[in-house]
């Protein structure tokens, strides 16, 4: 654990307020600050917030109703839509969750996949909230350069998948199908080249002076208040709480790596920035290590149940056929059970509670999305800022709307 | 003053404005150009060769797009506002000496459309009248976000017109006169201001790009916060006159600040050219070659800086630019004493 406190002088604001007339500003729910669809009806006392009142569901999707309904394999592609700017994350969380009812071990390699393909959403993810909180300090050079990074990232995920931002990767029990070389050399080329671009970014924003006066001290959380609302993730660990899904309660493998949980210490939005920016450093180390310990073997764990047969048996073999039809059709049977599993999302804790009592779809699933209980905390952590602190400490909780409405 | 002069000066006045305009149009361009640059993309590039059409493809789109007055918009200021950013914008360049003279027709043609003796004191003066146009568009929007950005934009620019006024008459001081021409001949050859008033020179740029509402200043229409600020209302070629008169406004900084500060339109090597008609040609290149330096700095800053936030603003305004302007205005004062014959 290593914390982060390369700060200088923060200008800190007075508190005084200015005595005058309280307006009603609506921020959303298009404003382009709100990045996603949620409105905020702000109280206001000239550039001084005295009131937060969030609103969600603009985008609400009933996806733990619609989920009651599916079978499971294509509850997948609901996942994708939670946090679009890692589905990779929410769909291999969500197949590690029904491995773990249904009690299937997975090979070691598919471990390492999954490892591989989720630093690399990791990767993307803080990409993109750290360059927005660039973009809504005004730097708008950073989020371009970052965004062709995440280009790159996108192009892996076409290599595995075919998708590139709802990517559906992987089945239950492990990948559709193996890393292919075309994928191995330009993760190679990425790796190699992202450092350099990555300290170009670096270099714009984190030691500038004035980006350093705009996130310095704005939309700040204690540990104990953060922990209260049940944070986690880089907000959780910009506080300065050492809690790390990947490290506390280690999955898919995740012991065998040796990586650092950055911490930081105020929790406002530079130490956010901050332990975001060390942990795509980590991920990149992650990634290099998974690659050069990859174990061979096989892509995916051997359960007919929910692993579609090569199309060609169909016609010679009686179980295939009928395994086929079973997965297309969604007829999967599933034993009853209860089983909570958390990954650790890009933004946080992303945990899957799935109830079942037999048959074919779950009685009951739920998402504990990490951007819903971030934006619970935000009228708290926005009161008494300015406006431009509060679209920065909007922006550097990255909260998604889709995972916010699920 | 007799009709010929009338005449020459009303054709300076219109070649000037024709020049301002197409400036401003192609500034548009070349801001997208250089933002491409630094951003590793490669710009406009379908209208015409290298996109060289595209501000005339963007004017006319403004020009054709529907006109919008919001309901409660107070319509006769929420005409007057970019009107007068327009207007304000190009009157300030009838001071600025674009060269020395050209000898046309027989008569010599002074390339300033007024030589006034208070040259400096215009540009003040008007510079300090733009912040109107701003302010009452983003006040006659009847938006909340618009009168965020028109409260920024007026608090900004009347907090940075007093450094910026107080690094001009440490100029001033310096040369012993307010007209820009004589400003300007005072700095012959390499002579230049700057290494006088460097410090100066970068309170008076900074308050510059505050004036222009350029990156990192930019506060009054930042997108991000308050999704265009005062010209958030505005649409067809009303929003088209804002943005124009932005960069006619860096135009016309980036002269001024050539003039004041870097010589103008001298250069070393210039006087030992004798033919009158080549010096003349040959100054108002230098002249737009330092405007156009300042001008891609301007863009340079934007396309890299965070931007302030409004209270940081207003601090570094009051609480650093001004003091520093006064201590170099003292500085100045001590020097001038001191060097008196």
């Amino acid at each position: 654990m290593s914390n982060f406190s390369i700060k200088g002088s923060g200008h800190v604001l007075s508190t005084e307020t200015i005595d005058g007339e309280i307006a009603t500003l609506n921020l959303g729910p298009t404003h382009p600050a709100t990045h996603g669809i949620f409105q905020n009806v702000l109280t206001v006392d000239g550039e001084r917030i005295l009131k937060a009142e969030p609103t969600i569901g603009y985008i609400h999707r009933a996806f733990e109703k619609l989920a009651e309904h599916r079978p499971y394999n294509q509850i997948t592609p609901i996942t994708d839509r939670l946090n679009y700017c890692s589905s990779p994350i929410n769909n291999i969380g969500w197949h590690m969750t029904v491995e773990k009812l249904v009690g299937i071990e997975v090979p070691k390699r598919v471990d390492y996949m999954r490892v591989i393909v989720m630093e690399l959403a990791r990767i993307s993810d803080h990409l993109v909230c750290n360059s927005v909180i660039g973009v809504d300090t005004g730097a708008f050079t950073g989020f371009i350069y970052m965004f062709q990074e995440r280009e790159k990232i996108y192009e892996l995920y076409e290599e595995i998948c075919g998708a590139r931002l709802t990517t559906n990767i992987g089945r239950i029990g492990g990948f559709e199908r193996d890393f292919n070389p075309i994928f191995l050399a330009k993760l190679k080329k990425f790796l190699d080249g992202f450092s350099a671009s990555f300290k170009e970014f670096d270099t714009l924003l984190t030691r500038n002076r004035i980006f350093m006066d705009r996130v310095i001290g704005a939309g700040p959380i204690s540990a104990e208040r953060a922990i209260e609302y049940s944070f986690s993730g880089p907000n959780l660990r910009a506080a300065g709480v050492d809690y790390d899904v990947r490290a506390m309660n280690p999955y898919s493998s995740y012991q065998d790596f040796d990586f650092i949980v950055p911490i930081g210490k105020d929790g406002d939005t530079y130490d956010r920035f901050i332990v975001r920016q060390e942990e795509i450093r980590q991920s990149i180390h992650i990634i290099r290590q998974a690659l050069e310990k990859m174990p061979k073997g096989d892509f995916h764990a051997h359960v007919p149940d929910f692993y579609l047969p090569p199309k060609e048996d169909l016609s010679n073999s009686m179980e295939s056929l009928i395994y086929h039809f079973k997965i297309v059709m969604g007829e999967t049977q599933i034993p009853k059970g209860e089983v909570y599993h958390a990954v650790e999302g890009a933004n946080g804790e992303l945990g899957y509670y799935l109830v079942s009592d037999g048959g074919r779809t779950p009685y009951r699933l739920h998402f504990r999305r990490p951007c819903f209980i971030y934006y619970q905390a935000f009228p708290e952590m926005a009161k008494g800022s300015v406006l431009s602190d509060a679209i920065l400490t909007m922006s550097s909780m990255n909260v998604i709307a889709g995972e916010l409405d699920a | 003053m007799d009709n010929a002069m009338l005449l020459e000066k009303l054709i300076l006045i219109l070649i000037i404005l024709a020049i301002t305009l197409l400036m401003a149009l192609y500034f548009t361009f070349g801001e997208r150009k250089i933002a491409a640059f630094f951003q590793d993309r490669l710009g406009p590039n379908r209208v015409g060769p290298f996109g060289i059409f595209q501000p005339f493809a963007d004017g006319g789109k403004l020009l054709f797009k529907e006109e919008l007055i919001p309901k409660n918009a107070e319509k006769w200021l929420f005409i007057l506002g970019p009107a007068l950013a327009m207007v304000v914008a190009t009157i300030t360049s009838a001071v600025i000496p674009w060269g020395g003279s050209l000898p046309i027709f027989g008569r010599t043609v002074s390339l300033q459309v007024a030589d006034v003796d208070i040259g400096v004191l215009y540009i003040m003066g008007i510079v300090s009248i733009g912040v109107y146009g701003i302010m009452i568009g983003g006040w006659a929007s009847n938006n909340k976000y618009s009168l965020y950005g028109a409260i920024r934009a007026s608090a900004q620019m009347i907090s940075y017109e007093l450094s910026m006024g107080l690094s001009l008459i440490a100029i001033v001081m310096m040369s012993g006169t307010l007209s820009l021409r004589e400003i300007v001949e005072q700095q012959q050859g390499l002579n230049w201001n700057i290494w006088y008033q460097p410090l100066g020179f970068l309170l008076f740029f900074t308050c510059a790009l505050a004036e222009c509402n350029r990156a990192p200043f930019d506060l009054a229409e930042c997108e991000t916060e308050l999704i265009g600020g005062y010209h958030a209302e505005y649409s067809s070629m009303k929003l088209g006159f804002y943005l124009f008169a932005e960069y006619i406004n860096m135009f016309i900084s980036s002269a001024v600040i050539a003039c004041v500060f870097f010589g103008g339109y001298n250069f070393p090597g210039l006087n030992l050219i004798a033919d009158p008609l080549l010096l003349g040609v040959l100054q108002v290149i230098v002249m737009f070659g330092k405007i156009f330096f300042f001008v891609f700095v301007f863009m340079w800053i934007r396309w890299t800086l965070p931007r302030f936030r409004y209270d940081q603003l207003m601090q570094l305004g009051w609480k650093s630019m001004i003091p520093l302007s006064i201590i170099n205005l003292l500085i100045t004062g001590v020097v001038i004493l001191l060097n008196q014959p």
